[in-house]
């Protein structure tokens, strides 16, 4: 009963996300207020319909109602409860009605937070969100229905991939996922500008809080990824360039430029088309990394359902929905750019260059991603791009991107006078310069140009970000203080500089060492010893596991001990990895059993890998950057106040 | 330097430094690419001598032997015709076992061992790597072909 309502519950979403679509876009075009009233009802009763259908799944999963077939595959009684929740996203059906879940609760956001905007640009906005909406229950609901019930039901379920049974993985994908879908409202603001043929630094305006806040979430989102991939899959890397993961960096990296180029359009009307491509690009991109996902179409770890009919339908929505809005583009944005005019010296030219490089960069892993596709297609031949590609095309664009972060962010719009830059940028630079050469070689104690062209730009970057907060913490009385939009970029760049740090140290330093091992012997690494004490079996409440007891001395001094674990899980008979690991501020040890190696002997992988915290903090304190300047005041202002200050300060409207 | 002189400057600048970058990330590019190769075709001599590539197959039941208490393992791939021996040492990956559909990363010695750099196996057991779905395919009819044809 509870499934059938739930499907029921999918059918009527459906059923409104049309009326959501159909009435406002075409009330808009008419100038009909009572049609255009439609948006914000239809999109409130679809998203209180899609919540329904959630809930019905998330019932069917707690209960274990093994008669439903996607639970049935998914799940098992011995389940703990947080995985039984979090196995709803587990696999595809289910993620793609959490996916819904998170297009409707966006556009909810939006009716909410849109009282400001004209009649006819939110209901065009809201519009567009409901025909996406319309795109993704049709496919759940012809392809895809997680409510397919199976007669007569098994006792017991198929259990959730282990790999899945773990607190990143529940809530790495619903973070991913609200980044994704988070760039549609930047996709349908872009829409309804080309539709109304408006678009003014208003536009720019709303626009911006809403970009900012899913990058952020996409940014948490591929930061809990790679966390997760580096202690569950037992490896020890942090980024692999594995197509999926491609597929979740090419929407961000877009995402990125969107949000600087948007800072452009907003301040100076600058740059609009290229905005509004950027905008399409982002949401395209994200509609590529689901179609990357979910067809299976490129050979990836994580492609989970291999069907070429959900393939098919996704390939025709992406060309429908990026088709459309490239044409939509070609035929409006043109009337829209105005020709203002910027010194070569200026925030303009930094932004411009910081745009340029990010798009080869997205170009580039593009590129190397789909490249075994098109081989295929064209010659038969089957490729595979290795990682060493897209290190190096990836650094290309990067090492000057990373130096120009620090000069970009302390250029004035317009003009730039060159004395004061060097005046501002003399102290980060002496310093960036001075620990660059030192931390590698007194710390380390080694030091290849590559590594202090790394150290020295991370270092760069974090000392040119300290500026703004230093001077507005060191200011005269009375003198305005710093605005949470220029706090919030150098919280975000102070990031993206331990981010570096974190990259280079952990690339050049890393020590990795497979070895064979009996109880009793022990191994050096990095001046850690690792003696492997012994091996014991653990019972877990679904799985049985093997763990080792590896204690870690430094010069004789105990400093922890591991517990890594072999785990078996019972229903898949699948084993896992559980890898040991000490986590410090400054460096991680890692340790890993691999297998049995016949005479008591186990392979074992040991690891030593300095700063990687930094890579994930790094991306966290972006993240924060992201939230503080998203909460600006001037986002929140109502038109009538703003009108005043602007008055009142004697700008140009 | 006049304007017009700065602009060219910079043009030119531009245009050597993206030339640059497309150098180097073809060079990258085609030094990391690898080719998949039948392990028929490996048999035949069809496979690129100076470099790494891929072969994927069935590891052969009881064929994975290594000696007790070493890393170094040794085992047979098959695509159902023909079978190549890899030899790999490190940590084989979690789902690696007898009769499961694996990808090898590596090149050929002397004696015609694939000498592998990574082993990766699916995180799925149930998921065969498309590339090794169509090379058994095709290579199980082709053996069926030839017993026929021998048992006429």
């Amino acid at each position: 009963m509870i499934p059938e309502i739930g499907h029921f519950a999918l059918i009527l979403a459906l059923a409104l996300a049309i009326c959501q679509a159909a009435w406002p876009l075409v009330g808009a075009q008419r100038g009909d207020a009572a049609m255009m009233a439609v948006a914000r009802p239809a999109a409130i009763g679809q998203f209180v319909f899609v919540g329904v259908a959630f809930a019905c799944l998330t019932w069917s999963f707690l209960e274990s109602d093994f008669s439903v077939l996607y639970v049935a595959n998914h799940s098992q009684l011995a389940l703990p409860t947080m995985y039984k929740i979090s196995a709803v996203w587990g696999a595809h059906e289910g993620s793609l009605v959490l996916w819904i879940l998170l297009l409707a609760l966006w556009t909810v956001l939006v009716c909410r937070f849109s009282g400001e905007l004209p009649q006819p640009f939110a209901a065009r906005v809201i519009g567009v969100l409901g025909l996406l909406s319309v795109g993704f229950l049709l496919f759940t609901l012809l392809t895809s229905n997680p409510f397919e019930r199976l007669i007569p039901a098994p006792p017991d379920g198929a259990d959730l991939n282990p790999l899945l049974q773990d607190p990143g993985l529940a809530i790495h994908p619903p973070l991913l996922y609200t980044g994704y879908v988070g760039f549609s409202v930047a996709f349908a603001f872009a829409i309804a500008a080309m539709l109304s043929g408006n678009l003014d630094q208003n536009w720019a305006r709303w626009t911006r809080p809403w970009t900012t806040w899913a990058w952020l979430f996409l940014t948490v989102g591929i930061a809990l990824g790679s966390w997760w991939a580096y202690y569950e899959l037992g490896w020890g890397g942090w980024w692999f360039w594995d197509p999926v993961e491609n597929a979740s960096f090419m929407p961000w990296l877009a995402g990125t430029a969107l949000i600087h180029s948007l800072a452009v359009t907003e301040k100076r009307g600058l740059f609009k088309s290229w905005t509004l491509l950027l905008a399409i690009a982002a949401f395209s991109l994200s509609l590529l990394g689901t179609f990357l996902l979910r067809s299976g179409i490129l050979i990836s770890v994580h492609a989970f359902a291999v069907d070429p009919e959900r393939g098919l339908f996704i390939l025709a929505f992406l060309t429908v929905v990026i088709g459309g809005a490239l044409g939509l583009y070609a035929w409006r944005a043109p009337a829209l750019d105005s020709a203002a005019g910027f010194r070569p010296l200026s925030r303009e030219t930094f932004l411009l260059l910081n745009n340029v490089l990010l798009v080869i960069a997205t170009t580039l892993i593009l590129g190397g991603t789909l490249a075994p596709l098109f081989v295929e297609l064209f010659t038969g031949g089957k490729i595979s791009v290795g990682p060493p590609y897209f290190d190096v095309a990836f650094a290309i664009p990067m090492l000057p991107l990373v130096f120009l972060i620090g000069v970009g962010m302390h250029t004035v719009w317009r003009s730039q006078p060159p004395g004061t830059l060097s005046k501002t940028l003399k102290y980060p630079a002496l310093v960036a310069v001075v620990l660059g050469i030192v931390i590698p070689l007194f710390i380390y104690g080694s030091g290849s140009v590559l590594l202090v062209v790394g150290v020295i730009s991370a270092i760069w970057i974090m000392a040119a970000s300290l500026v703004h907060p230093i001077r507005s913490w060191r200011r005269a009385e009375g003198s305005t203080r710093i605005t949470r939009g220029v706090l919030g970029m150098s919280i975000a760049h102070f990031g993206v500089g331990l981010f570096v740090l974190g990259v280079a140290i952990v690339s050049s330093f890393s020590i990795e060492a497979d070895r064979s091992m009996r109880p009793g012997e022990s191994i050096d690494v990095a001046g850690f010893s690792f003696e492997l004490r012994g091996l014991q079996n653990v019972q877990g409440p679904n799985y049985q596991a093997i763990e080792g007891e590896v204690d870690v001395r430094r010069n004789g001094e105990f400093v922890t001990q591991l517990r890594p674990q072999k785990r078996t899980y019972l229903v898949q008979q699948s084993p896992m990895t559980e890898a040991g690991i000490d986590a410090g501020w400054n460096r991680d040890l890692f340790v890993a059993l691999g297998d049995p190696l016949g005479d008591g002997a186990w392979s074992v992988r040991v690891q030593y890998k300095p700063l990687i915290r930094f890579i994930w903090l790094g991306a966290f304190i972006m993240a924060i950057g992201g939230i503080v300047a998203a909460s600006d005041r001037r986002y929140r202002l109502t038109a009538p106040v703003r009108e005043a200050q602007r008055k009142l300060a004697g700008e140009p409207a | 330097m006049k304007p017009r002189q700065q602009r060219m400057l910079a043009v030119g600048l531009a245009v050597a430094g993206i030339a640059v970058a497309a150098a180097l990330s073809l060079r990258a590019f085609e030094e990391s690419m690898m080719f998949f190769v039948e392990i028929s075709e490996v048999e035949k001599g069809n496979y690129p001598a100076d470099r790494n590539f891929r072969v994927g197959g069935l590891v052969v039941d009881g064929s994975v032997r290594r000696n007790p208490g070493e890393l170094e393992v040794a085992f047979d791939l098959t695509d159902l015709e023909s079978e190549l021996t890899v030899t790999y040492s490190g940590i084989l990956p979690d789902l690696f076992r007898e009769g499961q559909g694996i990808i090898a990363h590596g090149r050929l010695n002397e004696d015609g061992v694939f000498v592998a750099d990574e082993v990766l196996a699916k995180h799925d057991e149930n998921y065969m790597p498309p590339e090794v779905a169509e090379s058994l395919a095709r290579h199980a009819e082709a053996k069926e072909a030839a017993m026929e044809a021998e048992q006429q």
